[in-house]
């Protein structure tokens, strides 16, 4: 495969990016630091990446850099098959309530932006015929819960607009792939306390992988959140305003 | 972008990055390996070593190191874990030259590069250990009488030292600082990139032969002979018996296979399970490994097996199980390391077992090894002799049967190794160790105000909190 990866030198995105480059793809890496872009580009090059690992800048927050990044990878790549979007902005929802300039940033990174990114490389992999977008959304998307309700409310719509893009362009040979992690122990989710079922960035990255060599339209990484989800999905109202999860 | 977007900004664009947590890490419980002491800290993780580490007191890697040299001096302390730092920088073919973060993991190097020919030079009982951490304790292993210690294979470190730079040494370039931090425990700086030569390898797999042995003394004189034709030796012996057959054991010595004799393929690596934190204290009971070292013994056979096998199996047999220090329970246990010179048809080493004897100490694991000569890091814990490394449950007369050892040792000539201590007393550490002076002299010199420490260094080196 050739692939765009927006989010590779981090957490998941990391660990993702390195069982591509173990299986011989070619990955082209967007982002906003330069030269931790070319740290990670060494890091795939020597897990086995095909070809020379490109870099170009790309920035979440400023949608104006998503053409220029998509076209440096096309150049870099002589087209590409799959686009990876990895990228987003946490924050807890203590420290969003009480900083509403935090909060635009998060929505419009996590929602308005990611959007824009994925229309923009939707554009550009149907126009080659096809190929693959996977996009990293959340469990938090899948249920109003007290710890990340704003973060929730745009990862929920993300995985909306997401479902319905893989709904409407499949048939045209564009297989959208939303992966949902649960918690995993990334730098991300540094600051918080694990609960029982967080899993390592590279057991999310080994499903998210297997979604993608698939065809899998929604995963839930690790899959034990399938089952979680599946029981948080349907607690009665009652229920999830009495605990704190 | 607006001026108010911009400190975000840096945190957040390219990767998946939290921008609320940057507050002090919660507080937290952190053991090392052997789960005691359990002591109150804030650890922080991220993929950004070099700016997380910033001010702090202590990087810490996997958390391998059996004793408190990788806990906060304090509950108010905040250690960083380097795990998440962990990419791969850089690989020369001609040199065997390869340079990573130093969270970079040995098990990931080891399945990286053994398909493709190289192999660390020097490699602990644990593929578990990040690079950083094989620096700080300066580890050896199976073939220290030939390699000596990781440090002697070390080019470069990039550290961040007490006062805030981030610099470079060799033994070319601030030669003090990369001396004292080749086994100085993290006290002399962060340790943020190792830079090491890898060795060719012929294959990925080991030719090795193993022979038992009925009594102390022939097993001794058998790893003593066997150290000079094999580049890996290793004993495992049985300290939980008694009379004659207190101490008997396996000897294993190994090298890499040659392509010829060699499978064609390579070896294959294998997910290890890990154990569900179920174990009540009284688990592992005395009789359980009376039998589990009957068998061992037993099931070897009096005829010396030689074969292929696996290098994981052959350096890391206990890895097959994750987190196997789970089975001692919430008590946890220690591993007693310390290295007894030779000489003298080792009466020494014979006064070990008759303290081990007369203190009743449950020794469920013994593991021989012999030492070459002392390296580079001022304060490694190798010197020529043989190395004992003693698993002992927790229990109220730990630090009675530490202290009996540890006089057994000041008064042999030998030393014990900080990555596994947590009971040395800091006049014992000295009485055997008096290079702690030298070391601590260049240790003063890059943090005169005393910023680095750890519970270890409290204790043994008596730094304030």
């Amino acid at each position: 495969m050739k692939v765009v990866f927006l989010g590779a030198t981090k957490g998941m995105g990391r660990a993702l990016a390195r069982l591509l480059a173990q299986r011989g793809d070619q990955l082209f890496l967007l982002g906003r630091d330069l030269d931790d872009l070319q740290r990670s580009a060494a890091d795939l090059q020597l897990f086995g990446a095909a070809g020379t690992v490109g870099i170009a800048t790309c920035d979440l927050l400023d949608p104006g850099t998503f053409a220029p990044g998509l076209a440096a990878a096309a150049a870099g790549l002589g087209g590409f098959d799959t686009v990876v979007v990895t990228a987003g902005l946490f924050a807890t929802q203590e420290a969003l309530e009480t900083d509403a300039a935090l909060t635009g940033r998060l929505l419009t990174a996590d929602f308005t932006n990611t959007i824009l990114f994925c229309e923009a490389a939707r554009q550009q992999l149907l126009a080659a015929g096809g190929g693959t977008l996977c996009v990293f959304s959340s469990v938090a998307g899948e249920r109003g819960r007290k710890p990340v309700i704003l973060y929730g409310a745009a990862k929920a719509g993300l995985s909306h607009y997401l479902e319905g893009l893989d709904h409407k362009f499949r048939a045209q040979g564009l297989r959208t792939i939303t992966v949902k992690p649960g918690f995993v122990k990334t730098g991300m989710t540094a600051g918080l306390t694990p609960p029982p079922f967080a899993a390592e960035a590279d057991e999310a990255a080994r499903t998210a992988l297997k979604a993608i060599e698939r065809g899998r339209p929604e995963v839930y990484a690790p899959g034990i959140w399938r089952w979680i989800m599946l029981v948080i999905r349907n607690l009665p109202r009652a229920v999830m305003r009495r605990i704190g999860f | 972008m607006s001026a108010l977007n911009t400190t975000a900004a840096r945190k957040i664009t390219d990767s998946a990055a939290s921008v609320g947590t940057q507050s002090p890490a919660p507080l937290t419980t952190l053991s090392g390996w052997g789960r005691h002491p359990v002591v109150s800290g804030h650890e922080r993780r991220g993929e950004d070593l070099e700016q997380l580490c910033n001010g702090v007191a202590l990087t810490r890697g996997l958390g391998r190191s059996y004793g408190d040299a990788s806990l906060p001096a304090g509950p108010a302390e905040t250690v960083v874990a380097s795990p998440l730092a962990d990419r791969l920088l850089g690989f020369d073919a001609a040199s065997g030259i390869v340079r990573a973060e130093a969270g970079f993991p040995l098990w990931r190097l080891n399945r990286l590069f053994l398909p493709r020919g190289w192999f660390t030079p020097v490699t602990p009982g644990t593929h578990y250990v990040t690079l950083g951490g094989m620096v700080a304790a300066d580890v050896h292993g199976k073939s220290h009488h030939r390699d000596g210690c990781f440090g002697e294979h070390v080019t470069t470190l990039k550290m961040r030292v007490a006062d805030g730079r981030v610099l470079e040494c060799s033994d070319e370039h601030e030669r003090d600082l990369f001396r004292a931090t080749l086994g100085g425990m993290g006290l002399t700086g962060h340790i943020l990139e190792v830079e090491f030569r890898m060795h060719r390898i012929p294959s990925p797999w080991i030719w090795q032969e193993t022979e038992r042995f009925a009594d102390f003394d022939s097993l001794l004189n058998a790893l003593e002979v066997a150290g000079r034709m094999w580049p890996m030796t290793v004993c495992w012996a049985d300290f939980v018996g008694s009379g004659a057959r207190f101490g008997r054991g396996l000897l294993m010595k190994g090298r890499w296979a040659e392509p010829a004799e060699a499978p064609a393929r390579a070896p294959r690596f294998r997910h290890a399970p890990a154990l569900p934190p179920i174990f009540p204290n009284w688990f592992l009971q005395r009789w359980m490994w009376q039998t589990f070292n009957w068998l061992n013994y037993h099931k070897h056979g009096a005829r010396p097996h030689v074969g292929i096998v696996h290098p994981e199996t052959f350096f890391y047999p206990l890895d097959v199980i994750r987190n196997w220090n789970l089975a001692y329970g919430k008590r946890g246990f220690t591993q007693y390391q310390c290295v007894l010179p030779t000489g003298d048809n080792h009466a020494g080493h014979h006064r070990l077992l008759q303290v081990l004897q007369a203190h009743r100490a449950d020794v469920f694991l013994c593991v021989i090894k012999d030492c070459g000569p002392e390296g580079k890091g001022m304060l490694s814990f190798p010197r020529p002799g043989i190395s004992y490394a003693l698993d002992i449950p927790i229990g109220p007369r730990i630090q009675s049967i530490v202290d009996a050892l540890n006089e057994l040792v000041v008064a042999e000539g030998g030393r014990i190794y900080l990555a596994k201590d947590a009971f040395t007393r800091s006049e014992d550490f000295r009485a055997m160790d008096p290079r702690v002076d030298a070391w601590n002299a260049v240790r003063r010199k890059w943090d005169p105000h005393g910023r680095l420490r750890s519970a270890q260094s409290v204790r043994v080196f008596g730094d304030q909190t």
